[in-house]
């Protein structure tokens, strides 16, 4: 199948992959779709999935367990699970209240939490990076006890935290409004106590939910490149991400041994793409087998 | 009796309604969380929003302010700034139109008619959402840039793309390649073709069933979708950053522009020129807040 085929679909002939329809322009709609597709997503995406090729197989082994590449690997990866469970705790605590409960300023509590999509990256960077300084609001109050926030891995933490908040809220949201109110009822009246419903009967079916927010926002975490590199100190083998690397490496013209960390990248993120894909299905499963 | 065995296995709606017939729900029984429970919980919460999100968008105006309202108006009249600031726009006026161009068409060719291969298709078109921005600048360096694919071809025709304008383009385009789409492809979907196949079966032409029946179904949509793929595009710093080459008065947008300020230690400027971003951050929540009260949808999704 070519695009030069696909230009002209409209023509009787073949095409047994589509279904026959009264409506007009799937043509040039699709053919359009389909090119605009491959120039700026599918086309840069294999330079890049070719490039490491360069490096033969010895090379591109070599590039990618360089002390130096582990140490950012491993920072990017832990930073972003850590700031992924953490989301999971308060996430969940944000959506139950913002599902469950009334309080004042609810809607604007409920807003806010998109903040993180809404502001660019930098923007938050410098403000997280102000807050958490020595010097700062926030950055103050840990300045005696001895602890450093800011230019230190708990700085990427803080960052990548703000960062995938609103993917743990959001997912969750949706499942506990549409949560059947009388099975909590019926553990009540049987004398469960509350906690022993929300352990035995509501978590088990938001987790599915819960997974797949904390997936996301580890996703996210690990390509995070603008919010951390103000805060992260930026020090080779202790506080330099994986994404930072890459454009190091990048000012060094050194385009096969960035691609090669890029496409270490691109595979743990389809693998994240893979298992969040998985959680969802095993969910409708649970839902159907449920309902 | 053991209460954790009995509600341990997936309670079913049918055995929950025989057990509450049988067993009406005794006073006081464990409904919802205690007071105290509840007022605690609020408190964690609230605590949370305002040390994670509320305090860093406060600290962007109290940075920004340090020096009083002069230093604050000087900084963002500042020639540069200025520049970074028709930049921004400049690139967003070309990027989202063409985002939107694309997620119409797509949308069209994918909700309205069934072929082979769809599922696919809807999975590429969200690839870019998981794509690192710094990773999401490099691609493009690899096909355009003087080392890259296409790097001999055009240093022969004397065109360059990276390190300009048309490069801060290609990389904001991809950035915020799905989000008109993945807007506008449910929503169509949900809408059935039967209004359209009314209209071209009464003799109305392909465009006029578009501009009539279709788009104005999916005007609150789209609207969301733009909104959205605006304040990515404006605010992008890791993809625009690979591809600029930091051009003052050039090739600079405002994200690079507060970096560009803040390592040279200009936190009035860094943080004024952010200031304007975080109030397109909140015209945008307030904008997203309205558009999803229009279309009913209540608890927003991420994406």
């Amino acid at each position: 199948m070519t695009s030069e085929s696909l230009a002209h679909p409209m023509t009787p002939r073949g095409f047994v992959w589509r279904r026959k329809s009264v409506l007009p322009g799937f043509g040039i709609t699709f053919g359009y779709t389909l090119v605009y597709l491959g120039l700026i997503v599918l086309l840069p995406l294999a330079a890049l999935l070719l490039r490491p090729a360069d490096l033969g197989v010895d090379g591109f082994w070599k590039v990618v367990t360089a002390p130096r590449v582990l140490a950012s690997l491993r920072l990017s990866f832990g930073a972003s699970a850590i700031a992924a469970l953490i989301n999971a705790v308060f996430g969940l605590i944000v959506a139950w209240v913002l599902s469950r409960y009334q309080f004042p300023l609810k809607r604007l509590v409920d807003a806010l939490v998109d903040l993180p999509f809404a502001l660019p990256t930098a923007v938050a960077g410098i403000a997280l990076t102000a807050l958490y300084a020595p010097n700062g609001w926030i950055g103050h109050l840990f300045a005696p006890l001895g602890i450093k926030i800011a230019f230190t891995p708990l700085g990427i933490v803080i960052a990548l935290t703000f960062i995938g908040l609103p993917f743990v809220v959001r997912t969750l949201q949706p499942v506990l409004l549409d949560l059947d109110k009388e099975v909590e009822d019926a553990a009540g009246s049987l004398g469960a106590t509350r906690w022993q419903t929300f352990r035995l009967v509501i978590l088990p079916s938001i987790l599915p939910a819960l997974l797949t927010g904390l997936s996301l926002a580890f996703a996210r975490a690990v390509g995070e490149y603008g919010s951390v590199i103000f805060i992260a100190g930026n020090m080779p083998m202790k506080s330099e991400i994986a994404p930072l690397l890459i454009v190091t490496k990048l000012e060094q013209y050194d385009y096969a041994g960035a691609a090669a960390i890029a496409v270490v990248m691109l595979a743990a993120s389809f693998v994240m793409l893979l298992v969040i894909n998985m959680i969802q299905r095993w969910s409708r499963r649970h839902e159907e087998r449920s309902a | 009796m053991n209460v954790e065995t009995a509600i341990e296995k997936p309670v079913t709606n049918a055995v929950s309604t025989l057990v509450r017939a049988a067993a009406p729900r005794p006073v006081g029984a464990a409904r919802t969380e205690p007071v105290w429970a509840q007022r605690l919980l609020i408190a964690v919460a609230v605590g949370f929003i305002l040390i994670m999100l509320i305090l860093p968008l406060a600290s962007v105006f109290v940075e920004a302010f340090a020096d009083g309202i002069g230093h604050y108006l000087s900084a963002i009249a500042e020639p540069d700034a200025r520049s970074a600031i028709g930049m921004t726009l400049l690139v967003a006026a070309i990027a989202v139109p063409m985002n939107l161009i694309f997620g119409l068409a797509a949308a069209w060719a994918i909700a309205k008619f069934e072929f082979r291969g769809k599922s696919l298709l809807i999975t590429l078109i969200d690839l870019p959402f998981s794509v690192s921005p710094v990773i999401s600048g490099l691609i493009y360096v690899l096909l355009y840039g003087a080392h890259g694919w296409f790097g001999p071809f055009l240093a022969a025709h004397g065109i360059k793309i990276i390190f300009t304008v048309t490069g801060l383009v290609l990389a904001t385009m991809f950035v915020t390649f799905p989000f008109i789409a993945r807007e506008l492809i449910p929503l169509m979907q949900e809408q059935g073709t039967d209004e359209e196949e009314a209209a071209v079966s009464l003799g109305a032409s392909g465009l006029q069933t578009f501009f009539r029946v279709t788009l104005p179904n999916v005007a609150w949509g789209l609207l969301f979708g733009v909104l959205l793929c605006n304040a990515r595009a404006m605010g992008e710093f890791g993809a625009v950053s690979v591809v600029s080459g930091h051009i003052r008065g050039l090739t600079n947008t405002m994200p690079l522009h507060v970096e560009i300020l803040y390592n040279e230690y200009d936190f009035v400027g860094a943080f004024a020129v952010a200031s304007l971003l975080a109030l397109l951050a909140l015209v945008t929540l307030v904008g997203k807040s309205v558009l999803e009260w229009r279309m009913g949808r209540d608890g927003s999704r991420g994406h």
